[in-house]
């Protein structure tokens, strides 16, 4: 059975689409088969983060409207054949989405994939409610700042009542806190909040910091997920949250300035 | 929210509705005769004559209605007031009767839960009655059970833009986060950091408090009379608190 994991914020720009992307081919890179569904109608941009952008010829609309088959517009990565990725339609509105079709797409998706990623756009309208409706699992990415925080807050709040889980009585969602650009020299000055006042608004189980870097920027520019960039701190950190959601144990890094080890120590006149 | 406008400085407020609740007798009725309803009732009432004079009653008709006998309601209650008693609802009747008991200036209960009890009536004939009316007049007659009241408890936080509302007392083992905001008709108890809005005593019962163990509400307020976030005192912010009234100030105390 396939786990839906929501990508959510409530906020605009604090990282969904990148951590979305970082995610789905961190699971498909271990094998896992997995989708990654834009919902953004309109405002598409995950085909661009994951450089499919000039191989898109239908779409989550299409599909929706049964203009096209859900093969035909699924789109499969170059670098990872286990994954593949959905677009949203760029012409069209998010009232274009409906229940009924989302949960249709999903429904069939889920007899193929392990693991189906709903990269939701921001705010709580139709989109995002869409994107969270069917979710096993949210992951709410968050940037250590009072807005961000209050948004993903009310967004949990949202999953908690609006969610099918929530309206059949099921088991609720389970949530997992990402705390995206995070820069802990930026907390020590007082300019930023800390993982542990984010914890204590949010009280949720936190998957991983990620810190403030270029690479993602980079990453995003080339078309690259960023956790293909091995040597790069946000990749490592998207690595680390892969694996921690698969269920090992992986201690956090990020949150404070990297100790020295012993070759730190060994090599620091060079 | 029931925060209560400020009134401006020539209009008093000459009036306020509160929620109460009081006990009255119901006289569940087994028999549409009227006929055999009085002479028992007149039996019955000179076993204890002071308890019942001048005393409100809901006549209850839900067995009548379920045999499908119904009676006249208009003689009944003639009956009930040259007894002294003081008819003032009737319950479980039919469409008509209700639509009768309004014109006679009677309310019709419609809540099937209320816990009233009982002074019953019955027809039957009862072979050892004298005995049974024995036992009636050794037991209090009127058995007061206070309706039990909703107690809610939650247990998963409660967001940013939740709302929470409690017909009784209202318990929250989890944090309240900022904009949420938790509602009681009773009292309120927070065991983790409140940081919402959080209205107790909403239906106006201004002996409702709120007890809360890290107090960072945005708001609280007890039966309309509210204090911000600004106006709340240093010492008593973040930590065990009780709220409640006091001639209509609202008092917080370190606990």
């Amino acid at each position: 059975m396939a786990r839906i994991i929501v990508v959510t914020s409530g906020k605009g720009g604090v990282g969904k689409t990148t951590t979305s992307a970082a995610i789905a081919m961190g699971l498909a890179k271990r094998g896992h088969k997995t989708a990654v569904i834009d919902f953004d109608v309109g405002l598409r941009n995950l085909d661009l983060i994951m450089g499919c952008e000039r191989r898109v010829v239908y779409d989550l609309v299409n599909v929706i409207n049964h203009e096209a088959t859900l093969n035909q517009a699924l789109i499969r990565d170059k670098r990872c054949g286990d994954l593949y990725i959905l677009p949203a339609s760029q012409t069209r509105d998010k009232d274009a989405l409906t229940l009924e079709g989302v949960g249709q797409v999903l429904e069939e998706l889920a007899k193929d994939f392990s693991y189906i990623i709903c990269d939701s756009p921001a705010g709580i309208e139709r989109g995002a409610h869409l994107a969270m409706y069917f979710a096993d699992d949210a992951f709410i990415v968050t940037n250590p700042e009072v807005s961000s925080v209050r948004d993903s807050d009310r967004m949990l709040g949202i999953l908690a009542s609006k969610s099918r889980r929530a309206e059949f009585s099921e088991e609720p969602i389970k949530e997992f806190l990402l705390l995206s650009r995070y820069s802990h020299e930026r907390v020590k000055l007082g300019e930023m909040l800390s993982v542990d006042d984010v914890q204590e608004i949010l009280a949720l189980n936190l998957l991983g910091v990620i810190p403030e870097s270029k690479s993602v920027l980079n990453a995003s520019n080339s078309g690259t997920p960023v956790i293909l960039d091995e040597q790069s701190d946000a990749g490592q950190a998207y690595s680390d949250i892969v694996a921690r959601y698969l269920g090992e144990e992986v201690p956090h890094r990020f949150i404070e300035k990297e100790k020295k080890g012993l070759f730190g120590l060994l090599f620091r006149g060079k | 929210m029931s925060i209560d406008t400020p009134l401006s400085e020539n209009q008093i407020a000459a009036l306020q509705f509160k929620s109460s609740s009081f006990n009255v007798p119901a006289l569940v009725l087994a028999s549409h005769e009227l006929e055999t309803i009085s002479s028992q009732l007149e039996k019955k009432l000179t076993q204890a004559p002071d308890l019942f004079k001048n005393s409100a009653v809901l006549i209850d008709l839900h067995k009548l209605t379920r045999k499908n006998a119904p009676l006249e309601l208009a003689e009944l209650i003639k009956i009930l007031r040259s007894l002294e008693l003081i008819p003032i609802a009737v319950s479980g009747a039919t469409e008509t009767q209700n639509k009768l008991a309004i014109e006679l200036g009677i309310a019709v209960q419609t809540n099937q839960t209320l816990n009233n009890l009982v002074v019953q009536t019955t027809s039957e004939p009862e072979i050892n009655a004298t005995v049974v009316d024995e036992k009636v007049v050794e037991a209090p007659p009127v058995v007061l059970i206070p309706p039990a009241k909703e107690n809610k408890v939650i247990t998963q936080p409660v967001r940013s833009g939740q709302r929470i509302y409690a017909t009784g007392d209202l318990t929250v083992l989890a944090p309240v986060s900022s904009s949420a905001e938790l509602m009681a008709e009773g009292n309120i108890h927070v065991y983790a950091p409140l940081r919402g809005r959080v209205l107790a005593g909403v239906q106006g019962d201004t002996q409702a408090r709120i007890f809360c163990s890290d107090l960072q509400a945005e708001l609280v307020s007890i039966a309309g009379i509210y204090k911000i976030n600004e106006e709340l005192d240093k010492t008593v912010k973040r930590t065990l608190v009780q709220i409640y009234l006091h001639d209509q100030a609202l008092l917080i105390e370190e606990l």
